[in-house]
């Protein structure tokens, strides 16, 4: 008996079929029948309408089947959410089930299924499992923390399942650790800014150790976590070196890449004098080596990877070029690949046996490998200049070959190595004109053409041959045209006499008959040249060309230190940084190399420079190509050749965004981004990087206004301040203060629709904040609010919401949502809005804990310019609900001692000094006690704000 | 992390289809299916970029696996996935056919749940996997309180290869050395290239959780250990071998290794590649090939191809071929040899000769005339090399096995009480002379 029969069923009324034997007695049939739900959901037929009949399966101690409903649950939920509700009660019984296999399916099914009404149930259980004896449990708990988090980050971080995760980087259990480094790695990437994956030596050290102890894919887990770490000296860079190249021998190629990746990373830091530098390098090749003995496709990552490791760092492998040699029955991803490294490698030294391998190429079967390899026999010319003559003498024994693609990318190259070594080899121009009529690519085309304008005092018969390209001018390419144009002025300039008409006749074509406006303003160009003065037109056009360089495909610095980073990842697979090719914010954190450490020797500096620079820079939210463009602009475009690649790359780029659906979103604020995507930043990560500052400012205005609009029956109340300006929530301004009023806090909000559209479902949210400041109720803004218009609310607040410390202590982070987006600010509260009614302490309770209290505890501040005596002093503060328990008079000075009781239970202690009648000495001057010293600040400065308005 | 992972038939039909992240669509298995396996031309990478989703796949007997993604993944880890994911496949039903796959899809899936979890490889070592996955093998439903534990600690635990509990009435052991040994030489008989690449394979029927101790004859080893007298290491050192690189099973303490040298482990209750090793120096050519090219004329060549076997003669190689290639202008073959068949073969360009079996220390000839049609192409023949293949039992790089001992504190068995058994076999990767 075999289950691909549930593959054949097809005939009508089979859902009906079904429905029966799902609800049969008989626990075989109904297993049957759950099994042919699932063949169907897999091949793509809908067979939601059976969930409450599977869903009815679910409540059996058969393991078997239990999986098997649950797993049609995680496909089905998401469209039957009411459904869905019904299979609540038994994942909440599940995973309360004696068997941890059980425990741990249910609540890794659970947070598989998107529903929000599930996810609501699904918290405790979470909460249970993440301290669950069961390691299997923990392990299971701890990737359901990212799922949760996927679903609903709010909840996450408001429930505190991020710390009780960080707990668990501490777990005995080495897989437990690895999946809580997996979940907070991936939590960590979409909030950039935060702190979440806290690292530190300690933590480091833990992470060490678990390392050598979990599965192959958990050391990978730590190992790219590790990557991100940057040590704080060079000592400390090579003693996690150390810990990390026993991996260099396993079994996995993945964990060698990630190991690779760390070494790669923090070999940065230490100093090149060092003798273990030297020792680790020696390390690096043969693992390196050994990838390429994997399967192909991993050969493929492998070969990807060390063309950038060999870019970064030439002297690993550069005794290894016979390992890249191509084998006969290799893919033909993993022949390219290796032949771009064996250019990358080719010296004088190994050169011979490099050339004799790529002739060997250039007589195989693959176009595409054909090519390349010719155009590699041209690159080795270029590099090692011992071996041009005989690349130049194989290159023309390929042309003889006649081979239409051979003989096209042998002038292509050829035409670089006339670049490279002028005046040495133009004795084979003749062999080159041969083979003129064949010529069908552009690049090929262009490429003669320009060594035929190049040599043309050489060539007799140039302008016949330039001519007849003149024919077809507005069929060619504009690559092929622009060269034309350039050619035949050069062969004017060299031979004015016969070539008159010619140059006529390519200006008009350019100037007059051509759409394209680059080789229009060429023409015009030298039209004009020719025409003003003929001797500086050939000062230019004839003008000496700089020499090419030797490598023009080496990826820009700054690119190549970021991917270096991302070894093992798609990004160094596709050369590309993350952010051209993953949405939303994800992964666009800007990686870069750790600067070294000041001991390094200063000789380094060209290298160090790039790689340092960028992060004090680039922490604003420039995406990569951003500086990868504004590197391009910068670019001195003398040698042409190395134009190309780079402008390539960057225009792919431009594409792939433009092509991905992430511009959506980029388009709702900001129209003009389309024509330039890559200087947009994301959304997403633009938005808390602006926060903050405005704000801030806005409240610091708010206190130095001196309206006094305090009232006597509650606690002093600012006046509103703008919290949200509309330009950064599409039209919603928010603005708003806090109040206390008989014991309970509310939150007033003046909501303004400045946008052109109707505004409704509004929500708001807090953050976690230190006194666990949350709403009380709902937003309710009862009618939508139409545009330009206003509304007042007054959210009521309660203290009884998870706490978090904040920085600074009274700040609290905002969202608020409408039917448009949801919106993020944070502000700041004053902390009197926190002083409770009942805050009196008794006189005898206040000396002792006064004396009880240490003086480090003891915080002294000066209100200034307070024309205030006691009596005045004491029934403002009184009416915020800071209490006057005692008054002293010494020596002509009064003495208030206070008190003061927070929300949350902690007292604070005052000693207030005022010294009345003196006109000339009006500052107050203010002792605070309190257990919880960082209270203090926040204090004083709702003394003084009460106290001055 | 993986987003989603589907199993097509040679003709993209979808046999298996797990998403695990919301950002993957149904419409990801389309996209895969028009632009890879229905694409027109071949595709020229196993990674693919498809509007901004990347498809990683890999080809198991005409059906594809691919492991699709939005995110910048590790890449090397999802192929890695993708083979251990084939691997499980393969032990729990054999041949990764569309057959077998459609036979077993609910195992599929129950794997897929449990060894990916929300896109994150968990324990995939098939001998932990079977204590749990209930479609086959083990019920899970009767187990008492303490089997579900164990059975818990075992998947996360340090050692999630091995199960606990297995008893065997006889402890045995078997060690195989598997060897390709690589060589390109010049006519001339001077080695261009040569490596080895070995593989340590080792079967175990071992009860409990016996700590393993391999010793092998390679250089570092022997000196790091080798702290006796002077007179040990020089005898051992003559014996001992170079090892360029090696990576290890999991099982390996790899930190012990770097730190030691020693290779410690607890080996899992199956069939396993300990080691896998690579060396360069001083290897052992089974045989030598040496060609004679003789040009008569135009229109004729004359081949005689000597072999040489260069090992002990009491050893026997097994299943010899050599084949020597033949110009594409050739009109006829004719051949004589003293040893096993030959036969030209024009399809392939070449003559092929088989040996069944040749003892070390022997020689053996062929000699061939061959034809050629006249032709007024300029090009002249690129002589590919002559190439060889064989078989024989010993390891070319010279690695011997010193030692496996087996310690089992928890059950009373000994070391000597282990019966082990060692297998070497050297067999020709591309094994070529040039002519």
């Amino acid at each position: 008996m075999t289950d691909s029969k549930y593959f054949t069923t097809t005939k009508k009324g089979e859902i009906f079929e079904l429905k029966a034997e799902l609800n049969s007695d008989k626990k075989e049939k109904k297993k049957e029948a759950v099994k042919k739900v699932i063949a169907s959901m897999t091949v793509g037929k809908d067979v939601s309408a059976l969930f409450p009949d599977v869903v009815n399966c679910m409540q059996t101690d058969n393991l078997e089947l239990k999986k098997l409903v649950y797993l049609y649950l995680m496909n089905y939920a998401k469209s039957q959410p009411d459904m869905a509700i019904m299979a609540v009660n038994t994942f909440v019984k599940d995973c309360e089930d004696p068997n941890p296999l059980i425990r741990a399916l249910a609540v890794r099914t659970m947070g598989c299924i998107r529903v929000d009404k599930i996810t609501e149930y699904l918290c405790e259980p979470l909460r249970k499992c993440l301290k669950d004896e069961d390691p299997y449990v923990r392990k299971t708990a701890a990737v359901c923390v990212a799922k949760l988090h996927d679903i609903n980050a709010q909840l996450v971080e408001d429930q505190g399942f991020l710390d009780t995760l960080k707990d668990l980087i501490s777990d005995s259990n080495p897989m437990v650790v690895a999946n809580a480094v997996a979940a907070l790695s991936e939590i960590a990437e979409s909030h950039p800014s935060s702190n979440l994956l806290d690292l530190n030596p300690q933590s480091i050290n833990k992470l060490l150790t678990a390392l050598n102890e979990c599965t192959e894919w958990g050391q990978i887990f730590i190992l790219d976590c590790l990557a991100n770490y940057t040590p704080k000296d060079d000592r400390e860079a090579q003693s996690i070196c150390e810990r990390v190249t026993p991996r260099l021998s396993h079994a996995n190629s993945a964990v060698v890449l990630s190991a690779v990746k760390v070494l790669m990373k923090f070999m940065e830091m230490l100093s090149k004098d060092l003798d273990y530098y030297g020792t680790l390098l020696k390390k690096l090749a043969p693992p390196l080596v050994t990838l390429l003995s994997a399967e192909p496709e991993l050969q493929y990552v492998a070969l990807r990877n060390i063309n950038l490791i060999v870019q970064k760092r030439p002297e690993v492998l550069k005794h290894e070029m016979k390992v890249f040699f191509v084998k006969y029955n290799d893919p033909i991803y993993v022949k390219l690949e290796k032949l771009d490294i064996m250019i990358r490698l080719a010296s004088q030294a190994n050169i011979a046996q490099v050339l004799a391998e790529l002739k060997e190429y250039a007589t195989e079967v693959d176009v595409d490998f054909v090519r390349k390899a010719v155009r590699a026999i041209g690159r080795c010319a270029i590099k090692v200049e011992q071996s041009a003559e005989r690349c130049v003498s194989t290159l023309l024994d390929l042309i003889q070959t006649k081979v239409n693609y051979v003989v096209q990318e042998a002038i292509v190259v050829i035409k670089d190595i006339f670049r490279k070594y002028p005046n040495k080899y133009e004795s084979v121009i003749a062999t080159l004109c041969e083979n003129l009529d064949s010529l069908d690519e552009p690049e090929a085309r262009a490429a003669m053409i320009w060594i035929v304008g190049e040599y043309a005092e050489r060539i007799d018969n140039a302008d016949e041959l330039l001519e007849s390209f003149l024919e077809g001018f507005h069929d060619e390419s504009t690559q092929v045209q622009l060269q034309l144009l350039t050619a035949i002025v050069k062969l004017f300039l060299k031979k004015p006499t016969e070539t008159q008409e010619l140059v006529q006749q390519v200006l008009s074509l350019a100037t007059q008959d051509s759409d394209n406006p680059d080789l229009r303003d060429r023409g015009y160009i030298y039209w004009r040249l020719l025409s003003t003065d003929p001797v500086a037109a050939k000062e230019v056009v004839l003008a000496e060309k700089p020499l090419i360089s030797e490598e023009t495909d080496l990826i820009e610095p700054t690119l190549l230190d970021e991917l270096i980073c991302y070894i093992g990842t798609l990004a160094s697979v596709y050369h590309k940084p993350p952010s051209a090719f993953v949405e939303g914010g994800r992964g666009v954190v800007h990686k870069s190399l750790p600067p070294r450490t000041a001991s390094s020797e200063s000789t380094e500096s060209p290298e160090t420079a790039p790689a340092g620079a960028p992060p004090g820079e680039q922490l604003d939210t420039v995406p990569t190509q951003g500086d990868l463009l504004g590197d391009l602009l910068n670019l001195d475009l003398g040698p042409p050749v190395s134009g190309p690649p780079l402008a390539t790359s960057a225009v792919q780029m431009g594409a792939v965004d433009l092509l991905g659906g992430g511009l959506d979103s980029l388009m709702g604020d900001e129209p003009e981004g389309i024509g330039a995507p890559s200087f947009v930043a994301p959304p997403a990560a633009a938005v808390p990087a602006n926060l903050g500052a405005p704000m801030g400012s806005g409240l610091s205005d708010l206190f130095d206004l001196t309206s006094g609009v305090g009232t006597l029956s509650g606690s002093y109340v600012a006046p509103k301040a703008v919290w949200l300006p509309a330009m950064k929530a599409k039209g919603l301004e928010i603005s708003g203060t806090f109040t206390r009023q008989a014991g309970s806090i509310s939150m007033d909000l003046q909501l303004t629709n400045k946008a052109l559209q109707v505004m409704t479902d509004f929500a708001i949210q807090f953050n976690r904040n230190s006194f666990g400041l949350a709403p009380a109720a709902p937003l309710q803004v009862h009618a939508p609010l139409s545009p330009t218009q206003t509304v007042e609310i007054s959210l009521p607040l309660s203290t009884a919401g998870s706490v978090m410390k904040t920085e600074p202590l009274n700040s609290l982070q905002v969202a608020v949502k409408n039917n448009i987006d949801v919106f993020y600010f944070s502000t700041l509260y004053p902390l009197h809005i926190l002083f409770v009614e009942d805050g009196k302490m008794d006189r005898q309770v206040f000396l002792a804990t006064w004396k009880d209290i240490p003086n480090e505890n003891e915080a002294q501040f000066q209100i200034r310019d307070c024309p205030l005596n006691a009596e005045a002093v004491s029934s403002r503060l009184q009416s915020s609900s800071i209490f006057t328990v005692a008054r002293r008079n010494v020596e002509g000075q009064d003495m208030l001692y206070q008190s003061l009781k927070l929300t949350n239970g902690i007292w604070v202690l005052a000693e207030l000094r005022i010294q009345p009648g003196n006109p000339s000495f009006t500052d107050l001057e203010l002792s605070l006690k309190c257990r919880a010293p960082e209270v203090s600040q926040h204090v004083y400065q709702a003394y003084e704000t009460i106290l001055k308005n | 992390m993986i987003g989603g992972l589907f199993i097509y038939n040679h003709k993209g039909e979808v046999l298996i289809s797990r998403v695990y992240r919301d950002d993957i669509g149904r419409n990801a298995v389309d996209a895969f299916r028009v632009n890879v396996i229905h694409a027109r031309q071949q595709v020229r990478s196993p990674v693919t970029n498809i509007a901004r989703t990347s498809f990683f796949h890999v080809k198991r007997s005409n059906n594809w696996l691919a492991a699709v993604t939005k995110q910048n993944v590790n890449a090397a880890m999802v192929f890695e996935f993708l083979y251990k994911m084939c691997d499980v496949m393969a032990a729990y039903f054999g041949k990764i056919s569309e057959e077998n796959i459609k036979n077993n899809f609910v195992l599929i899936y129950e794997l897929l749940d449990e060894i990916l979890d929300f896109g994150y490889p968990q324990n995939s070592e098939t001998g932990a996997l079977k204590t749990f996955i209930t479609q086959q093998g083990i019920k899970s439903q009767h187990q008492t309180k303490e089997e579900q534990s164990q059975i818990t600690s075992q998947v996360t635990g340090q050692i999630g290869w091995q199960r606990e509990g297995i008893k065997y009435r006889r402890n045995e052991l078997f060690l195989d050395v598997l060897e390709s040994v690589n060589l390109l030489m010049s006519p001339q008989g001077q080695v261009l290239s040569a490596h080895v690449s070995g593989r340590v394979v080792m079967k175990s029927y071992l009860s409990g959780m016996p700590e393993c101790k391999f010793g092998m004859n390679d250089k570092i080893v022997i000196e790091k250990q080798g702290k006796g007298t002077a007179d040990e290491t020089s005898k051992s050192g003559k014996q001992s071998i170079a090892i360029d690189d090696c990576t290890f099973h999991q099982c390996v303490r790899l930190s012990k290794f770097d730190s030691e040298c020693s290779i410690s482990f607890i080996p899992p209750d199956e069939e396993f590649e300990l080691m896998r090793y690579r060396t360069t120096k001083d290897i052992i050519l089974p045989f030598r090939v040496i060609p004679l090219v003789r040009e008569v004329g135009r229109t004729k060549l004359e081949v005689k191809v000597v072999i040489k076997s260069n090992f002990k003669p009491s050893l026997l190689a097994q299943k010899i071929e050599v084949r020597i290639p033949t110009p594409l202008n050739t009109s006829g073959v004719q051949v004589i040899c003293m040893k096993g068949k030959a036969k030209y073969k024009a399809s392939e360009n070449a003559i092929v000769w088989k040996i069944k079996r040749m003892a070390g220390m022997k020689e053996s000839q062929i000699s061939a005339e061959i034809e050629l049609l006249p032709t007024n192409d300029k090009k002249k023949w690129a002589r590919p090399p002559i190439s060889m293949n064989f078989e024989v039992p010993l390891a070319p790089s010279g690695l011997k096995v010193r030692y496996l001992k087996v310690f089992e504190p928890k059950l009373n068995y000994s070391d000597h009480d282990v019966i082990k058994w060692a297998r070497y076999i050297g067999r020709s990767g591309i094994y070529e002379t040039r002519c």
